[in-house]
């Protein structure tokens, strides 16, 4: 007599009948009704859960035919944005995305690498741990705070105390003239820098303290200084860092409110970081309410198909480099 | 060199106390109590967010109502039926889910409810605010499931208790404060959401009556406020960012002292 | 089933009459083989357990026992991968046919785990689960009658009686140990699996748990799995030696420990290996 005691009874699930044998699969190895019900109640629930992920794609790209068909790839080629003649182009707004998340990126990079290595390295303790919270509770600023707080303290300080000096020094690069007013991409790329930092240094905390004390301990054993040893932390946490940056991306690139209300919403491609720019989440946020004409609708609507495939990729890449990191020591332990 | 990245911390720290006091000392000079329970009224006339309020607090009991349940269901089913590719796959769209732009899911919700209502609705917000916090749920409770010992399950199913009793009965309350505490940061996440809001709650100039018409929330009310040009308007977007503020701060204290004292 | 759990016989027993007790068989193994995933940890044990006497499982670690044990209530069911070959039947009926219920088993054949595990509930509602989940009782005061009775088997009664409702996890190691003995025991159960159940506690509170066992094998067959030799011979009347997944020799426990057939039980016996 062979009887098997697997929850996965020999010779079911293993066919390709998919879904079904997934689930019947899962129907209570015990024969006990309760748990037939309890399972596939469960079952269900994820089920769901994992339609609503098919269905946004979906009604995303089916409410966004109409204007798939009629502009095609131009509709990323195109630079003219006008609700009135009909003709949709969201180049400047994906110049302005890739723009503002740069110099976020720019900024808080460092800021982050910076934070994550004290914490994790130098703090002591007592000091590490407060200190981790308040971090994180950057964090918990809600994105319409940060972009009251950017209209009336950020823009006004970088327009009085920053822009001009930049202006001055650096004027001869294209970036960095015109006139200045204070909301523009610099704004932009500062808040959402400010946004994303303690995302991006929570993750690479946790991909530097995953990283074994064998290799710390034997960095100094060879007579490395603190410094050198903490470069051999960095460069073994590398690809994880690298996942922590590109998450970050994946945050700014999907940003709304407070990009929204300090990067000046004007659909133009600019060289200068102080004019005003416009962003992919900012347009929908902005004009989606306004839009009647079904087309302008059916464009805004792809704007957010674009935003959701492409954070929906950087999210995976990034959480699939994390996770080479960090997974080392949790299957060390 | 370690005072470099001192000093980078520092800045972030030092960022944080500029934001709150900045709030505090703004909102403090704008709040009084009328304020809190009066509606918006025109330029002038004073006016208040009592309706505000309300709103965000029945958004928040919609999208708990069906976010918490979904997300706590999701978690068991991760972490009670082992590997497979199904769960697999649950487990990796649930996490991006929890990278999906916000302003997104407002687009989505408005695509599948609000266009086929042919109305904005609270119904609406809440279910966007819902879809964000179920990942969150579901991630924390996974993870609070797989703390509890082996050894309690073991034991019930000894004494002849089905799946589903072990599970409800003696799996899920040894994970209640864990999953609590999950639950709280879903809500903080999404009690300052704005952008799903934007075009499903919409927004509202009076007291809620019912689910189905347009609701205000704190959020949609501060935005508002803050890009209009009249500087009333901006004294009562800080007034409001406090009160949010407040509320924000004190779950994420609260957990972090309850989590503390669990795993001290 | 056994009817009363309240013994009015006296504690005190000679051993060798234990064998002549009784002599049905409770439990039959027949030619078991059992995988975790590709390894084979257990090979062709075949085994008889009779009824009301307390069998003792000893071998050095990784020998199978315990893997042996959890077989006996399907309780490696729980564990992804595994996999069991042959036949067990208890009273005659295979726990292994295809449409047997796990659920029912598991209440007939209640376990003690090396680790206490109580939940973390009220003392009460600990002993009061398994009655609870398998809706034994009727009343209240049925349910209070029935929680008594199985902290008194289990010796924690007087100890216990004035803080049902605190939480077990307030009691100290040996207690909480009896309280999981209490557990198995309301539901009233033919056989108890007691896996090490003495290894993580002192002197005192083992010789608690050796007394218990003592008495309940009046009314339960009784299978425990221990490393501890001197365990083994004072409370059981049979002993079952394990070595790299089969079954040595099984022998009354006298015997084995004096006269063992088998070249390999005396070398583990006299300390030569495990």
């Amino acid at each position: 007599m062979v009887a098997s005691l697997s929850p996965h009874p020999k010779g079911e699930g293993k066919g390709s009948r998919g879904i079904i044998s997934a689930l019947s699969r899962r129907l209570s190895p015990t024969g006990n009704t309760g748990d037939a019900i309890f399972r596939t109640a469960l079952f269900s629930v994820a089920l769901l859960v994992v339609l609503i992920v098919a269905g946004m794609i979906v009604a995303l790209a089916s409410h966004s035919t109409q204007s798939i068909r009629q502009f095609g790839f131009s509709f990323l080629t195109g630079r003219e944005w006008d609700p009135i003649k009909g003709q949709f182009g969201a180049l400047a707004f994906v110049y302005g995305t890739i723009v503002s998340s740069l110099i976020a990126l720019l900024i808080s990079v460092p800021l982050s690498l910076g934070i994550a290595i004290f914490l994790v390295e130098q703090a002591p303790r007592y000091l590490a741990r407060p200190i981790t919270f308040l971090v994180e509770l950057l964090a918990a600023i809600p994105s319409v705070v940060y972009g009251l707080w950017g209209i009336f303290v950020l823009a006004p300080f970088l327009r009085v105390h920053v822009e001009p000096h930049l202006a001055r020094w650096f004027g001869w690069v294209p970036l960095f003239q015109g006139p200045i007013t204070g909301i523009g991409l610099l704004t932009g790329g500062v808040i959402l820098a400010i946004m994303v930092t303690p995302i991006i240094s929570a993750v690479v905390r946790d991909v530097l303290a995953a990283v074994p004390n064998t290799q710390r301990e034997a960095a100094l054993a060879l007579g490395a200084t603190k410094w050198e040893t903490t470069f051999v932390v960095l460069v073994n946490g590398a690809p994880g860092i690298t996942g922590a940056v590109i998450l970050g991306l994946g945050r700014a690139i999907g940003e709304t409110m407070a990009v929204t209300m300090v990067i000046g919403n004007r659909p133009q491609i600019s060289a200068s970081l102080f004019q005003p720019s416009y962003t992919l989440a900012s347009v929908i946020a902005n004009e989606f309410t306004e839009a009647t004409a079904d087309i302008y609708l059916s464009s805004l609507i792809e704007l957010g198909l674009i935003l959701f495939l492409v954070t929906f990729v950087v999210n995976a890449i990034a959480r699939l480099m994390v996770w080479r990191v960090t997974r080392r020591t949790a299957g060390a332990m | 060199m370690t005072s470099l990245t001192a000093l980078c911390t520092l800045v972030a720290v030092g960022i944080l106390v500029l934001i709150l006091s900045y709030i505090a000392m703004r909102g403090v000079s704008a709040l009084n109590f009328r304020f809190l329970i009066d509606t918006p009224r025109p330029i002038g006339e004073g006016g208040g967010i009592g309706n505000a309020i309300v709103g965000s607090g029945m958004l928040l009991l919609l999208s708990c109502a069906v976010g918490i349940p979904v997300g706590i269901a999701c978690g068991i089913y991760l972490s009670e039926f082992g590997g497979g590719w199904f769960v697999s796959a649950v487990r990796f769209l649930i996490d991006r889910l929890t990278g999906i732009p916000s302003i997104v899911t407002g687009v989505f919700v408005y695509a599948v409810i609000v266009l086929r209502m042919k109305h904005f609705s609270a119904f609406a917000g809440g279910i966007a605010l819902a879809l964000i916090m179920i990942p969150i749920v579901a991630r924390t409770t996974e993870e609070m499931i797989k703390l509890v010992p082996h050894s309690l399950r073991e034991g019930a199913l000894a004494l002849g208790a089905p799946q589903w009793r072990v599970t409800i009965g003696v799996v899920l309350p040894a994970a209640a404060s864990g999953i609590a505490t999950g639950a709280m940061l879903a809500i903080a996440r999404v009690s300052g959401e704005t952008a799903p809001l934007l075009f499903t709650a919409f927004g509202s100039r009076f007291f809620p009556r019912n689910l189905n018409e347009p609701i205000a929330s704190l959020t949609v009310q501060i935005y508002n406020y803050a890009i209009s040009p009249y500087d009333e308007w901006h004294a009562q977007a800080w007034a409001a960012t406090l009160v949010l503020m407040a509320l924000i701060l004190s779950i994420n204290i609260l957990v972090r002292f309850l989590t503390r004292q669990k795993f001290r | 089933m056994s009817s009363s759990t309240s013994f009015a016989t006296p504690k005190f027993e000679v051993k060798s009459h234990a064998l002549l007790r009784s002599t049905a068989t409770k439990i039959a193994v027949e030619n078991l083989d059992f995988f975790y995933g590709k390894t084979q940890a257990l090979r062709d044990i075949s085994i008889e357990i009779p009824e009301r006497q307390v069998m003792a499982f000893i071998g050095p670690s990784g020998c199978g026992k315990t893997t042996f044990l959890r077989t006996l209530n399907r309780m490696n069911d729980v564990i992804p991968g595994t996999r069991v070959e042959g036949n067990v039947t208890i009273d005659g009926a295979d726990i292994y046919a295809t449409g047997a219920d796990v659920v029912e088993l598991r209440r007939k054949v209640g376990m003690v785990f090396q680790k206490s595990n109580p939940f973390p509930k009220s003392i009460f509602d600990n002993v009061a689960y398994g009655l609870k989940i398998n809706r034994v009782t009727s009343s209240r005061s049925e349910l209070e009658g029935r929680v008594e009775e199985a902290l008194k088997d289990a010796a924690l009664w007087s100890e216990v009686k004035d803080r049902l409702k605190t939480s077990a996890l307030g009691l100290s190691g040996g207690q909480q140990q009896r309280l999981c003995i209490a557990r198995a025991l309301a539901i009233r159960p033919e056989v108890i699996l007691m896996d090490e159940p003495a290894s993580a506690l002192d002197p005192i509170a083992t010789s608690k748990i050796e007394e218990l066992i003592f008495d309940l094998k009046k009314q339960y067959t009784i299978v425990i799995v221990t490393h501890n030799m001197q365990q083994a011979a004072r409370v059981s009347d049979l002993t079952a030696f394990f070595l790299l997944g089969k079954l040595i020799e099984v022998n009354s426990t006298e015997k084995m420990f004096t006269a063992p057939n088998q070249k390999l039980t005396e070398d583990y016996i006299t300390g030569r290996f495990g």
